[in-house]
């Protein structure tokens, strides 16, 4: 579905991501987790066509998309949120995500229509008329997960749509996401690439992990092969969840 | 539909009011407000639903006008061949403009700043040249037949000028129900999730500009067949830019209806302090721009805004 | 017609004139330096201000180098006003609508001037308006080379005030992390008033040295908003070396322009470098590239 190869980016002296390479196959739900400032973001970017890699090409669907704006990756069926949501607030849930739905719907009531559906299948059902500035943050994340998906994309990269919600939220938000891979309502299987800091959900749900590290993919793998990768811990432990954990628990050792 | 049906009652509504008004004074009034309104569906596409503020509508405005005055004078047009040229130079202008500055990403105070400059480079064009009648301006001859756009009774203009309003009006019901429209209100509500969600930000942006240009054309089109005058200050001065912005402010940016209301009571303001105070210079003016200042401060939403705070109120009751 | 000497004068009488601008887009580019606003109401300003030039001289006879003394703090104070009562509160925390907000302001303060002083065109007499000296052979007017100077000295004040006092650090504290600036408890409010009250302050300079040997009516404010934007432009937002100097380079080109195509035409220079300059290099000729 998706594949990348050497893609590196530089701000000022800065190297954001350096030599990145990372392959999404079809139907699948991928991982990239790494500690905060590790370039996460920034290669999110470059996938999706909001920067200009200065070196490394993007592949989508065998088709080489490196350099492309972001409507023209968009329109080939990559859709991706922001870790920031940026809703269009003056306007209503159902009007924010019929955005979406234009990209392949051109009559306005065609597109207001599968809004709805796609707001009901992430859980935003009753608050269709609701205007976007005064959701509470979790109904943001849906709402931008609903309208990337109202795209009608083959890939959908989330950014951190978990971050910010309370466990519960959290709870809700899985089954949304893997409902959407697996696909449902006779649509098809959606493949996911998502950025994620609750570990938890990126384990319960992926099947496969990158991890980014100062720029770097430093490991990938079966999530159960991530979380005993030596590489992996020191740059997650030595990035401050030992900090925390001493904190708590006085003197822990690692 | 049922704002479709608004504007037909309205346009038939304003078609009969010479059936029942002979005054000439009040005929003006209502052709003055209308062509005002016109100015501010013109700015409230560009300004309003794309949210791109133009401090330079002057520069299609003008463009229209001297479209109009230098085909017929210099070049013996009749005013019917003469418009549709006007219109197409007032679109290609908003094409150049916005060609430039959206492609180089202006935003915000810029963008403002550069259809301003543009005007002003245009104001001082058709000062220096022979080819617009240079400082003095320019004559339509007076010619009161339909044949030639002029007409005998104010009636006549007020059609005319009723039409264009029609045809803003449609535009405007147009972008509050296309997939375009949706496209470009996304665009002024935030550019970077609008190019994620597959919209071509340039392109949506560019042909705002240009419809809006083509309106705004049309004003100055219509300001050369009643006036029979233009001159490069009134063309692409400051004024006519204030004009255009102003009438949506008052009324409400974005909204179908509020550049009619915002030109309505902004005639309203002026009628009042001609009356108080006089016909004395700039003190309309002055009045208009406490107006300004006031709507900006206190009612960012325009006097449509009262009508839908309303509204929302009662949509989220019982949401 | 281009004799070397013809193209002295006429290049010294743009410096002086660019000396000027520099004085006015000074004040404009600390406005937008600072609170991010861009003031479309400073030519109706200066306007305001050379009408208090004028009618001090008028009505009280003072010479418009002693109004110095009253119209730099009563343009001051009416800055500081301005900012904490009209354009502070009307911003809801949009550029565009602070724009508008000084539109409306110069809209009123012209048209105010308009009802009030009628639209004549009002100059004023002193015993050096046609005094003229001699400079490398080229013939210049006294007035616009005290102004010249004046406008240098001032300039200078104001990069000392911004560069030396607890106020400029304050303000530069501002321009860089407004955020930051709040939560080490600066009074930001304070200080934008402060800043666009400064603003003004350089343009009662300015009316000063500039009413002798020019004049003042309701629009006369208009001819300077686009050139000091296009200063401020040029020189780089914010940037006081850069309004400093392209004030000069601005002053340059009008008047040169204006020998080879005629004073009109060479006004559409301006416009074009601000146009230009907007828009392939915004970050200004002497900025850094972002």
């Amino acid at each position: 579905m998706l594949e990348a190869s050497g893609l590196t980016k530089t701000f000022g002296g800065l190297t954001a991501v350096e030599n990145a390479s990372l392959r999404v196959p079809p139907g699948a739900i991928v991982g990239l987790i790494g500690p905060n400032g590790a370039g996460k973001t920034t290669l999110f970017a470059m996938l999706s066509g909001f920067l200009k890699p200065d070196a490394g090409r993007v592949v989508f669907r065998g088709r080489d998309v490196t350099g492309l704006p972001p409507h023209e990756i968009c329109r080939l069926g990559m859709a991706r949120t922001f870790q920031i949501v940026q809703p269009f607030g003056a306007q209503t849930v159902r009007e924010n995500v019929a955005v979406g739905a234009h990209l392949r719907h051109r009559g306005r009531a065609e597109a207001l229509a599968r809004a709805e559906r796609v707001a009901r299948q992430v859980g935003l059902g009753d608050e269709l008329d609701k205007l976007a500035m005064n959701l509470t943050i979790a109904g943001r994340k849906r709402l931008e997960l609903a309208r990337a998906l109202a795209t009608g994309p083959a890939l959908l990269l989330l950014d951190e749509v978990l971050a910010g919600l309370n466990p519960q939220e959290i709870t809700e938000v899985i089954p949304v996401i893997r409902a959407i891979a697996a696909g449902q309502d006779g649509a098809a299987g959606v493949t996911v690439l998502m950025i994620e800091h609750v570990m938890q959900a990126v384990m319960n749900l992926a099947e496969r992990v990158y991890v980014l590290a100062n720029g770097r993919i430093i490991a990938d793998g079966a999530p159960a092969d991530i979380t005993s990768n030596r590489a992996v811990i020191e740059a997650y432990l030595g990035q401050g969840t030992a900090e925390r954990l001493r904190r708590a628990q006085g003197a822990v050792r690692i | 539909m049922r704002e479709l049906a608004a504007i037909a009652v309205f346009a038939l509504a304003v078609a009969a009011v010479p059936a029942f008004v002979t005054s000439g004074y009040a005929l003006n009034v209502v052709i003055m407000t209308l062509y005002a309104a016109l100015l501010g569906q013109a700015w409230n596409i560009l300004g309003g639903f794309g949210g791109q503020f133009s401090f330079g509508h002057a520069v299609f405005f003008g463009t229209g006008a001297y479209a109009m005055a230098v085909l017929q004078v210099k070049f013996g047009w009749n005013a019917w061949a003469a418009l549709p040229a006007a219109l197409a130079l007032g679109g290609a202008m908003g094409a150049l403009i916005g060609a430039l500055s959206f492609r180089y990403g202006l935003r915000g105070s810029y963008f403002a700043l550069v259809t301003l400059a543009f005007a002003e480079v245009f104001r001082i064009l058709a000062n220096t040249f022979d080819f617009t009648g240079a400082g003095v301006g320019l004559m339509v001859p007076l010619a009161a037949t339909a044949a030639r756009m002029q007409f005998a009774s104010p009636a006549g203009y007020l059609y005319l000028i009723l039409g264009f309003v029609v045809a803003g009006f449609v535009v405007s019901w147009w972008l509050k129900h296309s997939r375009y429209g949706a496209w470009l209100q996304a665009v002024r509500d935030n550019e970077e999730s609008a190019a994620a969600l597959g919209v071509d930000v340039f392109g949506v942006k560019l042909r705002a500009i240009v419809i809006s240009g083509v309106l705004m054309a049309a004003g100055g089109a219509f300001y050369v067949q009643y006036l029979h005058y233009i001159d490069p200050h009134i063309a692409y001065g400051l004024g006519a830019s204030v004009e255009a912005l102003l009438a949506p402010i008052v009324g409400g940016m974005g909204t179908v209806w509020g550049p009619l209301l915002g030109a309505a009571l902004l005639h309203a303001l002026g009628e009042t302090t001609r009356n108080l105070m006089g016909d004395a210079p700039g003190i309309n003016l002055a009045a208009y721009g406490v107006v300004l200042v006031l709507m900006v401060s206190f009612m960012p939403r325009g006097v449509m805004g009262l009508f839908q705070a309303r509204g929302a109120a009662r949509g989220s009751t019982h949401a | 017609m281009l004799e070397p000497s013809i193209l002295l004068a006429s290049a010294l009488n743009g410096l002086t004139t660019g000396a000027v601008y520099a004085l006015i887009a000074l004040g404009l580019t600390l406005i937008y330096g600072v609170l991010h606003i861009i003031n479309f109401a400073h030519g109706a300003a200066l306007m305001v201000a050379l009408y208090g030039v004028y009618y001090l001289h008028q009505r009280l006879g003072l010479d418009p180098y002693v109004s110095l003394p009253i119209m730099v703090p009563a343009m001051f104070a009416a800055g500081y006003a301005l900012q904490r009562l009209v354009i502070g509160r009307a911003s809801h925390g949009k550029e565009e609508n602070v724009l508008l907000v000084t539109l409306g302001i110069a809209i009123v303060l012209e048209n105010l001037a308009l009802f009030l002083f009628k639209s004549d065109t009002q100059t004023i007499d002193t015993p050096y308006t046609f005094s003229t000296m001699n400079i490398l052979g080229a013939t210049i007017s006294v007035p616009k080379v005290v102004a010249f100077a004046g406008a240098l000295v001032v300039a200078g004040l104001l990069l000392l005030l911004v560069g030396r006092t607890d106020l400029g650090r304050a303000i530069r504290a501002i321009a860089k992390e407004r955020q930051g600036a709040r939560l080490v408890g600066i009074d930001v409010d304070h200080v934008f008033a402060m800043s666009f009250g400064i603003g003004l302050a350089c343009l009662g300079a300015a009316a000063c040295f500039l009413l002798p040997a020019y004049y003042v009516n309701p629009q006369v404010g208009n001819g300077f908003v686009l050139i000091a934007f296009t200063i401020v432009v040029l020189g780089g937002m914010g940037s006081f070396l850069g309004a400093l100097l392209g004030g000069l380079i601005i002053g340059l080109v009008e008047s040169i322009g204006g020998l080879w195509l005629g004073e009109s035409l060479g006004q559409i220079g301006i416009f074009l470098i601000f146009i230009a300059v907007l828009l392939f290099r915004p970050q200004g000729l002497f900025g850094a590239r972002a």
